[in-house]
C-alpha cells in the first residue's frame, strides 16, 4: 500500500495535497481499499463552504457507505467531475485521477494537524489491529 | 444428537434461560391436530364468510377481478414461495429475473422511468411516498392531501409522519366535479409545500386532472405524487409519468392477487431515475457474470436499513415477492391488448351500471369522467343496499363512513367478474 | 442469462426476458365484452396508447418462461435453507391450500361484518394464541411485515411518552441488532444510542445503567440476541430501563427459540413484534409477504394500531373507538392470507408440538456448532439457542473469505448462512438450521462445510471460483451498481 511522501493525511483516511492556498483532497489507498469497489460518490458543488472534521461528500461501495470529512475549512474550487460517472476511479488511481474537491483554505494552520506519510502509515498499522 | 452436543436432555440446553422465565413457559393451548382435523376447522370458518361467495360490487381499495389459471400455478410453485430474499444471486435467478421483470412492467404502467421490487401495499408506499417527499424538500414542513385520496391511505400516511419530524398534513377539498379542488390548491400551495397527493382515479373513482395539479405544484417547486388503488385503470387511463407526475405509487392487487380479506396485495413505486438514490426498497439490476452470461442481482443496497441502520431512506427490509410474481404473470398473459381490453370490459361495465341506474332515480352527485367506481345517491340508499344484501348481492360502499357530507351515496364498482345476469340482478334490487 | 449468442447455453438454460419472448398479435388471455371503442365512453385526452414494449406473448409459452425461472431457485422446499436468522423452516402444503379457500381468498375487506364472522374468528385466534406464547396482554396483526411491526411498536412507544407529556429523545440499541432497528426508531424521530456487548456478546446490565437516562425512550433488544445466545440478564436490564421510565421493545425475530421456554412478557417486555414468516411457517416467497403483529402489555395496548376486533352479543365485528391509539399503518386488517396460513400451522403444532419445534431447533443449532467447531472459528464458544454464529478467521493465508465459503456451499447444493451479519462479528457466518431438517440432512451439511474447510486449506482456487454448478456464476455487482439497468427498455420507444 501507497503512502506518497508529498502528502498530508488525516485520521479520516484522506489526503491533501497544498499548493499555495489550494488544498487539493482525495481519499487514500487504504481507505479505498477497505471500502473495496466503489460504486458512486456524492460531491459538494463549486462554492460551497466546508469546515474541517465535517463531512462534504459520500462514496459507496456495493455494501458499505462513507462519508468524506474536509480536512481543512474553505470554499470548495473545484470537483471532479468525472467521478460521478467513473467512481472506480476513486480505486484505481486515488492519488490521482481519482482526487475529489480542491479547496481555497480558510486557515492554512489547519493542516499542523495533519499527518505525514510514515505517521499515517503508522496509525493505519495501528488500525488493522 | 444429545451425546454429540454434550448434554444429557434437551432441557439442558436451555440452561442459561433463567429459571424464573422457564417455570412460568409452559404454553395453555390445544393439542396439535392432524391435516384432516385442521382442515376441517379451517374450511368451516371459511364457509362462515358468507360474504364472499355473494356478488360482490365493493372497490374503495381492494378489487374483485378474475385471475387466469397460470398465475395460481406459478404462485403454487415452491421454489418461488419457500425462497427468501434473493441474497445469494447464483441460485436465484428465478426471483432475481421475475422481480426485473416486474419493475419493467410497473414503470412501463404507471408511465416512470423506474419502479423498485415492491413495498407492503399501496397505503403504506404512498406513506413512503411522502417521507420521500419530505427528504427530497427538506426545508418545507407541510403535505397537502387530497380528500379524494383514499381515507385509510390518508390515515396511514398521518400514522407514518406523526413524530417522523415536525410535518404538517392538510387537506385539500374537492369540488362538485368529484376532482381534487385546483382552485383551493393554487391558493394553498407557498414555499411551506413539500408535496402534493393525488389519487389516481380518486377514492370515488374520478379520473383526476394529474396533469392540471402537477402544473401547479411544479410552478411552486412542490413534489406531485399519486397513488392509484385499481391498477386495472392504468391499462386505459393516460399514466401518472406522463402527466408529470414524480413518485407514482399503486395498490397491485388487482392485477394477479385474490382479494383475501384485504391482504396480501403489493405496492407498486415508481420515480424518475435522478431520484433513485432516495427511493425506498429493494432494487434489481442486471449484473454479468465472468463468463459473460447476464443475470440479476439485488443492488443500490446502500440507501437501505441493513447498511446504513438510522440513516436509511426507509426500514423496509422486505418486498412483496410472491405478490409481484403473481402480477408479473397476470400482466405478461395480459400483455399489451390484454391489459387494455381488460381495463376497457371494467370502464364499459361501469358506465352501464350507471347509466342503468341513472334512469331509476340514482342521481350521479359527481360530474368528472370516472372508471371502474361510481359514486351515486338516492334517499332510500341505505334500505336499497339492505334489500339487494338479502338477495346475496354487496351493492357497494356507503361513504358516509367517511364523508359525513355524502350521505346516501353508494360506492359501486363494476369489473369484468360481473356476469350480465348478476349486473341485471343488481339494477333490479337497486330500481 | 440469456445471450444469444452462447451456443453452449442449451434450451433449459437460455429463457429471455419476458419482453424478449414477446411477438406482435400473441396474447395470453382473453375477455369478453371488451372489443367496445373506449373513446365512446371516457374523453380521448384521459387515454393512454397501448403501452410500448408490453409483452404479446401466448399462454403456453408464459407458463413455461415462469416455470423455468422457478427451476432457477433454490428453496426450503427443495434444499436445506440454513440462512441465519430468517428461520427458513417448512412451509406446510397445507397452509397453501386453505389460505385459497374462497371464503377466505374471495371475502373483500370492506364485507360487512356479519359475512366475516369467520375470517374474525381467524384473527381473533391467531391474536390469542400469540398473546398466549409471548404472554403479552394483546396483539394486532395489521402490520405487514417485521420491520413494519418494529415501526409500528415505535410509534407505539412514542406516543406513550408524549401521552404522559415526556417525550423523550433517544433509544438504545445493541451493536449487534439487525439494521432494521436503528432504522425503525429513526422513522419515529429518535436518535440512537449504541450498547456493546460484553467479551462473549451479550448485552450486560451495568452497560445499560450506564446509558439510561430519562431521555431514553426505550431500549430496543433482540432475545436471544443475533449472535444466537440468550440475553441472561434481562429481566434486570428491563428493570433498569422501566426505573428510568423508559420501556423495553423485544425483536421479536427469533421467537422460534423461546417458544414453551420464556415468555418476552416475563423477560420485562412491554412490545415486540413477531414475524409469521419465521416463526410459524408462512412462506418467505422470495421477499415477502410477510406478516409481523405487535403484542404488547396492557401499558401500550391502549396505543394499538385501529381496527381491533372486538365480541359482542352479536358476534365479531371491527371497532375503531380507540382515542389513543397510533392508527392504521396500513390499508385493512393486515396480511390476512398470512394469518390463515399461520393458524393452520398453529392448530396443527398445538402447545407441544410448538414448545417441541423450539426444542428441535435449539438441538439442531447445537449440533452443527459442536460438529464445526473444530474446523471453523466459532465468534462466541457457548451453548447456543437456535443459531450458531461462525466466521472465516483462521483461513487468511490462503485468502479465503466468507464469501467463498458461502459460494463454495451453493455448489454443494445448499444455500448459503447469513454472511457478514451480525456486524459484530467481522467475517460472520450465521446458520440457523430450524427443527424442520433431519439429522440425515443435517449431517449432508456438515459433510459439506467440512469438505470446504479442507478445500480452503488444500485448494483454495476451488472456493475461490465458486460456484460452478449454477447457472450463472458469480455476477459483478460493482459494475451493476456503477451504472445501474434496472428495466428493460424497449428497443426504439415511442
Amino acid at each position: 500500500m501507497e503512502f506518497p511522501e508529498d502528502l498530508k493525511y488525516s485520521k479520516e483516511h484522506e489526503w491533501v495535497l497544498v499548493e499555495g492556498n489550494t488544498a487539493t483532497v482525495g481519499i487514500t489507498d487504504y481507505a479505498q481499499d477497505q471500502l473495496g469497489d466503489i460504486v458512486f460518490v456524492e460531491l459538494p458543488a463549486i462554492d460551497d463552504k466546508v469546515s474541517k472534521e465535517d463531512a462534504f461528500g459520500v462514496v459507496e461501495s456495493v455494501k458499505a457507505v462513507s462519508d468524506i470529512y474536509a480536512p481543512v475549512s474553505g470554499k470548495v474550487l473545484e470537483i471532479n467531475d468525472d467521478l460521478p460517472d467513473n467512481p472506480e476511479m476513486l480505486n484505481e488511481d486515488p492519488y490521482g485521477d481519482g482526487w475529489i474537491i480542491k479547496i481555497e483554505m480558510n486557515d492554512p494552520d489547519e493542516l499542523k494537524d495533519l499527518m505525514t506519510a510514515t505517521e499515517y502509515e503508522e496509525y493505519v498499522a495501528e488500525e488493522k489491529e | 444428537m444429545l451425546e454429540i452436543v454434550g448434554v444429557e436432555d434437551v432441557a439442558a440446553l436451555f440452561a442459561d434461560v433463567p429459571s424464573a422465565l422457564r417455570e412460568r413457559a409452559g404454553l395453555d393451548l390445544a393439542p396439535g391436530l392432524s391435516e384432516i382435523e385442521v382442515r376441517r376447522q379451517l374450511e368451516t370458518l371459511a364457509s362462515r364468510n358468507t360474504a364472499a361467495t355473494q356478488h360482490c360490487f365493493m372497490g374503495a381499495g381492494a378489487y374483485p377481478h378474475f385471475i387466469p389459471a397460470v398465475v395460481d400455478q406459478i404462485l403454487q410453485r415452491a421454489e418461488f414461495y419457500s425462497a427468501y430474499t434473493p441474497y445469494q444471486p447464483e441460485v436465484s435467478q428465478g426471483t432475481l429475473q421475475a422481480i426485473f421483470e416486474f419493475q419493467t412492467l410497473v414503470a412501463m404502467l404507471l408511465g416512470m422511468e423506474v419502479a423498485n421490487a415492491s413495498m407492503y401495499d399501496g397505503a403504506s408506499a404512498t406513506a413512503e411516498a411522502v417521507l420521500m417527499a419530505l427528504r427530497m424538500r427538506n426545508k418545507r414542513p407541510r403535505v397537502l392531501l387530497s380528500r379524494g385520496l383514499h381515507p385509510q391511505y390518508r390515515e396511514t400516511i398521518r400514522t407514518y409522519a406523526t413524530g417522523a419530524g415536525s410535518f404538517e398534513l392538510v387537506e385539500i377539498p374537492f369540488d362538485s366535479s368529484g376532482r381534487t379542488d385546483l382552485a383551493w390548491l393554487k391558493n394553498h400551495l407557498d414555499d411551506q409545500v413539500a408535496a402534493v397527493v393525488l389519487g389516481y382515479p380518486n377514492f370515488f373513482g374520478v379520473i383526476e386532472d394529474l396533469g392540471a395539479a402537477a402544473e401547479l405544484a411544479h410552478a411552486n417547486d412542490s413534489v406531485v405524487i399519486s397513488a392509484t388503488t385499481e391498477a386495472a385503470a392504468l391499462g386505459l387511463l393516460k399514466p401518472p409519468g406522463q402527466q408529470g407526475v414524480d413518485i407514482a405509487v399503486a395498490e397491485g392487487q388487482s392485477l394477479g392477487i385474490p382479494m383475501s380479506y384485504g391482504g396480501p396485495g403489493v405496492g407498486l413505486f415508481a420515480t424518475r431515475n435522478e431520484l433513485v438514490r432516495m427511493m425506498p426498497g429493494r432494487l434489481v439490476g442486471e449484473a454479468y457474470d465472468g463468463a459473460g452470461r447476464r443475470g440479476y442481482v439485488l443492488t443500490l443496497a446502500t440507501r437501505e436499513q441493513h447498511i446504513r441502520r438510522e440513516k436509511a431512506t426507509s426500514n423496509i427490509c422486505t418486498n412483496q415477492g410472491l405478490m409481484a410474481l403473481a402480477l408479473t404473470v397476470h400482466v405478461s398473459l395480459l400483455g399489451k391488448n390484454g391489459i387494455r381490453r381488460l381495463a376497457v370490459a371494467n370502464t364499459t361495465a361501469a358506465h352501464d351500471v350507471a347509466h342503468r341506474l341513472a334512469g331509476k332515480g340514482w342521481i350521479a352527485p359527481f360530474s368528472a369522467p370516472f372508471f371502474n367506481e361510481v359514486v351515486l345517491r338516492r334517499d332510500d340508499a341505505a334500505a336499497k343496499w339492505q334489500a339487494a344484501r338479502a338477495k346475496g348481492i354487496l351493492a357497494g360502499i356507503a361513504l358516509e363512513r367517511w364523508y359525513p357530507d355524502l350521505r346516501d351515496c353508494l360506492l359501486l364498482c363494476v369489473t369484468e367478474v360481473h356476469s350480465a345476469a348478476a349486473i341485471d340482478a343488481l339494477t333490479e334490487e337497486l330500481a | 442469462m440469456s445471450d444469444p449468442t452462447q451456443k453452449q447455453a442449451g434450451l433449459l438454460l437460455d429463457e429471455p426476458l419476458i419482453f424478449e419472448r414477446s411477438r406482435p398479435g400473441r396474447a395470453g388471455v382473453s375477455y369478453p365484452n371488451s372489443d367496445k371503442d373506449p373513446e365512446l365512453i371516457l374523453p380521448a385526452e384521459l387515454l393512454r396508447e397501448p403501452i410500448a414494449g408490453f409483452p404479446e406473448v401466448s399462454e403456453p409459452e408464459v407458463l413455461r418462461h415462469f416455470l423455468r425461472l422457478s427451476q432457477w431457485n433454490y428453496g426450503t422446499a427443495t434444499t436445506f435453507y440454513p440462512l441465519g436468522s430468517c428461520t427458513m423452516k417448512y412451509n406446510p402444503v397445507v397452509n397453501e391450500v386453505v389460505a385459497r379457500l374462497d371464503g377466505f381468498a374471495g371475502l373483500h375487506p370492506l364485507s360487512p361484518d356479519d359475512g366475516a364472522q369467520g375470517a374474525l374468528e381467524v384473527i381473533l385466534a391467531v391474536e390469542r394464541i400469540l398473546a398466549e406464547i409471548t404472554g403479552m396482554d394483546a396483539v394486532s396483526l395489521q402490520p405487514a411485515a417485521g420491520a413494519q411491526g418494529e415501526l409500528t411498536g415505535m410509534k407505539m412507544i412514542r406516543a406513550y411518552h408524549v401521552d404522559r407529556g415526556d417525550a423523550r429523545r433517544k433509544v438504545l440499541i445493541p451493536a449487534s441488532a439487525h439494521g432494521t432497528n436503528p432504522a425503525s426508531a429513526a422513522l419515529c424521530g429518535y436518535g440512537t444510542v449504541q450498547i456493546e456487548g460484553n467479551r462473549i456478546g451479550l448485552i450486560e446490565v451495568d452497560a445499560v445503567r450506564r446509558a439510561m437516562n430519562r431521555e431514553v425512550a426505550a431500549l430496543m433488544i433482540t432475545n436471544p440476541n443475533t449472535l444466537g445466545l440468550f440475553e441472561r440478564e434481562i429481566m434486570q436490564v428491563a428493570a433498569v430501563v422501566h426505573e428510568q421510565g423508559g420501556l423495553v421493545y423485544l425483536d421479536g425475530a427469533n421467537l422460534n427459540a423461546l417458544m414453551g421456554v420464556a415468555k418476552p412478557a416475563h423477560m420485562g417486555a412491554d412490545v415486540m413484534q413477531i414475524n409469521l414468516h419465521k416463526t410459524f411457517s408462512t412462506p418467505h416467497g422470495g421477499g415477502g409477504p410477510g406478516s409481523g403483529p405487535v403484542a404488547v402489555d396492557a401499558l401500550l395496548e391502549p396505543y394499538l394500531p385501529t381496527p381491533r376486533v372486538r365480541r359482542d352479543a352479536n358476534g365479531l365485528h371491527w371497532s375503531s373507538d380507540f382515542p389513543k391509539s397510533i392508527g392504521r399503518v396500513r390499508s385493512f386488517f393486515g396480511n390476512f392470507g398470512m394469518h390463515v396460513r399461520a393458524l393452520a400451522y398453529m392448530l396443527a403444532l398445538g402447545g407441544d408440538g410448538l414448545t417441541q419445534a423450539t426444542q428441535m431447533a435449539v438441538l439442531s443449532a447445537n449440533y452443527i456448532r459442536r460438529r464445526l467447531e473444530g474446523a471453523y472459528h466459532l465468534a462466541f464458544p457457548a451453548t447456543c439457542m437456535h443459531e450458531c454464529v461462525f466466521s472465516d478467521k483462521g483461513f487468511e493465508a490462503n485468502g479465503i473469505k466468507t464469501l467463498d465459503i458461502a459460494k463454495r456451499l451453493l455448489d454443494f447444493g445448499f444455500y448459503a448462512p447469513t454472511i457478514y451479519f451480525p456486524l459484530v462479528v467481522p467475517g460472520a457466518l450465521m446458520i440457523e438450521p430450524t427443527e424442520t431438517e433431519s439429522k440425515e440432512t443435517l449431517d449432508q451439511f456438515i459433510a459439506a462445510m467440512l469438505e470446504i474447510a479442507r478445500e480452503a486449506r488444500e485448494e483454495p482456487d476451488t472456493l475461490h471460483q465458486a460456484p460452478t454448478h449454477t447457472p450463472v456464476g458469480r455476477l459483478d455487482e460493482a459494475r451493476a451498481a456503477r451504472r445501474p439497468v434496472l428495466r428493460w427498455q424497449p428497443v426504439s420507444p415511442t
